[in-house]
Formats: structure tokens, C-alpha cells, sequence
């Protein structure tokens, strides 16, 4: 990364979101030092957790040499204005934030909860990933997903519609085509 | 002797008709409904959860409203997320109701909390299927649009069985998730395997590939 001095003028948040439910393994992978530290040599200053029900609680902190600051949330009724400040979006396997992250055209990193009974939600992440939208990443290989990723490479995501699935439906209930 | 002769008959005629009628439902439900267009459908629409309603509400914004109403709007009752995001998303609720000629909101047990083991799934299940079945005597829906989750099965079931028994023909029409890349989700599987969806649209072509009925749609977000 260039000078540091020039990068810290800016805010650069990095928002981490864990859902509706609860996902201890990322905030607490989130919390360490080589994790902090990564973001921070990567030029981001702020840290902003959702952490849902977890039980486990990062530790509050103003920025100082070589940690971004950090703060965090339970709920909030709307992560949209969240995510549209983020500089760096790290996000649950939810489809949800995931596409709404993608739609915003901001860098993603998905951490796929290895703890959910039925694991479908790495399938999307892998494929998203595959197709260079975003990184994809379990809680322990955060750390070094950080400090390989080059988030200028991502490729754009093109936002997609239900328009074939409403042709469809018309087609079959003898409406005429819009 | 003679009379339990006469229950085996019986027995197997009613089962003989019953199969029938099933084959005959599934086979219809395979070709379009109406040769001359409907002016306007009863719709029931399952919301589901979190990344579901997201696909769903971007469904919907496509949809001509005055082609599917009234509108039925049925929740899971845990999820009182997604009822909510649909009446603040565009405008206040009272005001979705004069917009599409008649709307219900009603929110109904769910059959599987995510999370939650198999085996404990089939009591939940069944208290399901009892409150589901009262609330589709009553709407009686003409269009059933659904995307999983487990919510929408029992609801699925019982619209087919109306259809097997005469008593209303729907359309069902699920939409596979956006994050099923690879395999069908359970609600999914089960429509597509029991023949008891109209049309299953998936949004990846991998899956168009292992289930051949699919609609491949491309992606709803």
C-alpha cells in the first residue's frame, strides 16, 4: 500500500455484518491483533461490527499505531446506510447482504459459518467468488484473505431481474406479455 | 366374508380414482392454465426469511399488480422481519391495500426454524400443516408464488390436494433460491420430485442441468 499518511486523512470503514442471528467465530476472528493489524496496513481506519445475538463481544477501541478504531452494534432496523459508507464490507453467507453489498459495487469478503446444520450458503459464496465478485473466506482463513486480496480486481457485479420469471408466469396464466 | 370382499373393492376403486386424478391434476399442471387471459388472479404469496423476501419483493415489483389480486401475504410467525420490510419498503400499509385491490397479512407456524434438527421438524410440522390448512380454506388462492423456505410446503400440499379433490385449481410457482447454486433447497426438491409445483424457476444453470423440469430464470437480485 502507498504512504500511510496520505491514506489515514480519509475514513476508510471496514463494516462487518453477521445477520439476524448470531456468528461468534467472525467477530471474534474480526477481533484479533493479525486481523486488526492486516486491515490497518491495508489503509483502513475504522472497524464497524454488527454482531447480532452473539455472545461475544469485541473490545471497543480508538485508533492507535497499527489497529484501526473499533465499534460495534447489535441490530440495526437498516444496515443499508451501514454498507453504502463501508469501505470494506465483511459479511455472513446471507444472500441477503450479500447482493445488497454487490449491487452497492462495494469490495466483499464473505466468511461462511461453518457451524450451520445445513450448509448450503458456502455454494453461492464459492460461486461469487469464482466469478470474482467477491472473497470468499472461513473464520480462520480471514487473516490471510485480507492480505491477499487486491479488492481493484473484483469484477462488478451486474444486478439481475425478475423480469424472465414474470414473462414465464404470464406465458403460463394466458396473460399477454408485458 | 362378502362384505369385507366388498370394502377391498371399495377400497381399491377409491384409490383407483384418486390415482387418476392425481395423474390427471399433474399432467394438466403442465400445460398453461387458460386459453383466453384471466382478468385477475387470487394470489397467495409465502414470504420466507431474510435473503427469501429480498428475492421475493423483487419479484413482485415486476408483477402487474391488477393481474394478481387479491393479494394474500402469509409469513412465517417467528419471522415478523419480512411482513414488516414488504409494508415499509414502498409505502405505508394502509396505503398497499387501496394499491392492490385487497391485501391480507397473515402469518402462519413455521415447520423448520433454521437451524433446527430433522427429527424434531416433524412435530412442528404437523401444527404447520393444521394452521395451514385453516388458512387455505379460507383464501383459496388461484396463484400460489413461493421461494422456501420450509413454510411454503404445507401450504403446496394442501393447494394440491384442492386441486386432486375439485375443491380450487391453482397455479403453484416457486422460485428457487438465489443461494442454491448447486442443489435444490428441501422445499425445492420436493415441489420438483412430488410434480407439485406448476413451474420451478432456478436461477443457476447448474441446476437447470440436474433438473431438467426447471425454468431456468437467471439471477432475481
Amino acid at each position: 500500500m502507498g504512504d500511510i499518511d496520505d491514506i489515514t486523512k480519509e475514513k476508510r470503514v471496514v463494516f462487518v455484518t453477521v445477520g439476524t442471528t448470531s456468528f461468534d467465530a467472525l467477530v471474534r476472528a474480526v477481533d484479533t491483533p493479525e486481523v486488526k493489524n492486516e486491515l490497518f496496513k491495508k489503509g483502513y481506519t475504522d472497524i464497524l461490527i454488527q454482531m447480532g445475538r452473539g455472545s461475544y463481544t469485541p473490545t471497543r477501541a480508538s485508533a492507535e499505531n497499527g489497529f484501526p478504531a473499533l465499534d460495534y452494534f447489535t441490530f440495526s432496523s437498516s444496515i443499508a446506510d451501514y454498507l453504502k459508507s463501508a469501505s470494506l464490507v465483511i459479511s455472513h453467507a446471507g444472500s441477503g447482504s450479500i447482493f445488497e453489498t454487490l449491487r452497492l459495487g462495494k469490495p466483499l469478503i464473505v466468511v461462511v459459518n461453518e457451524d450451520l446444520m445445513d450448509n448450503h450458503q458456502s455454494e453461492l459464496a464459492e460461486e461469487l467468488a469464482e466469478r470474482k465478485h467477491l472473497y470468499c473466506a472461513r473464520p480462520q482463513t480471514l487473516y490471510k484473505t485480507i492480505s491477499d486480496m487486491d479488492p481493484g480486481s473484483l469484477v462488478p457485479y451486474q444486478p439481475g431481474g425478475a423480469k424472465p420469471v414474470a414473462e414465464l408466469i404470464y406465458r403460463y396464466l394466458g396473460f399477454p406479455e408485458d | 366374508m362378502a362384505s369385507s370382499n366388498i370394502g377391498v373393492l371399495l377400497t381399491i376403486g377409491v384409490i383407483t380414482v384418486l390415482v387418476i386424478r392425481i395423474i390427471y391434476v399433474i399432467h394438466r399442471s403442465r400445460k398453461p392454465l387458460h386459453s383466453k387471459s384471466p382478468r385477475s388472479l387470487s394470489t397467495l404469496i409465502v414470504l420466507g426469511s431474510g435473503g427469501h423476501t429480498a428475492e421475493m419483493l423483487n419479484l413482485l415489483y415486476v408483477l402487474q399488480t391488477e393481474r394478481f389480486k387479491p393479494r394474500y401475504y402469509i409469513a412465517a410467525a417467528t419471522d415478523n422481519m419480512s411482513l414488516q420490510k414488504h409494508m415499509c419498503l414502498r409505502i405505508p400499509c394502509s396505503e398497499a391495500l387501496k394499491e392492490v385491490g385487497g391485501a391480507e397479512f397473515m402469518q402462519i407456524y413455521r415447520s423448520r426454524e433454521v437451524g433446527q434438527s430433522y427429527i424434531t421438524s416433524v412435530g412442528t410440522t404437523l401444527v404447520a400443516i393444521a394452521h395451514a390448512l385453516w388458512l387455505m380454506i379460507k383464501i383459496r388462492p388461484q396463484v400460489i408464488l413461493c421461494n422456501g423456505p420450509g413454510t411454503c410446503i404445507p401450504l403446496c400440499v394442501i393447494a394440491f390436494l384442492f386441486k386432486v379433490l375439485g375443491i380450487r385449481w391453482s397455479s403453484i410457482f416457486y422460485v428457487e433460491s438465489i443461494a442454491r447454486v448447486r442443489k435444490l433447497s428441501l422445499s425445492g426438491l420436493l415441489l420438483y420430485k412430488l410434480h407439485m409445483a406448476d413451474q420451478l424457476f432456478v436461477q443457476w444453470p447448474q441446476l437447470k442441468e440436474k433438473y431438467p423440469r426447471a425454468h431456468y430464470v437467471g439471477l432475481l437480485m
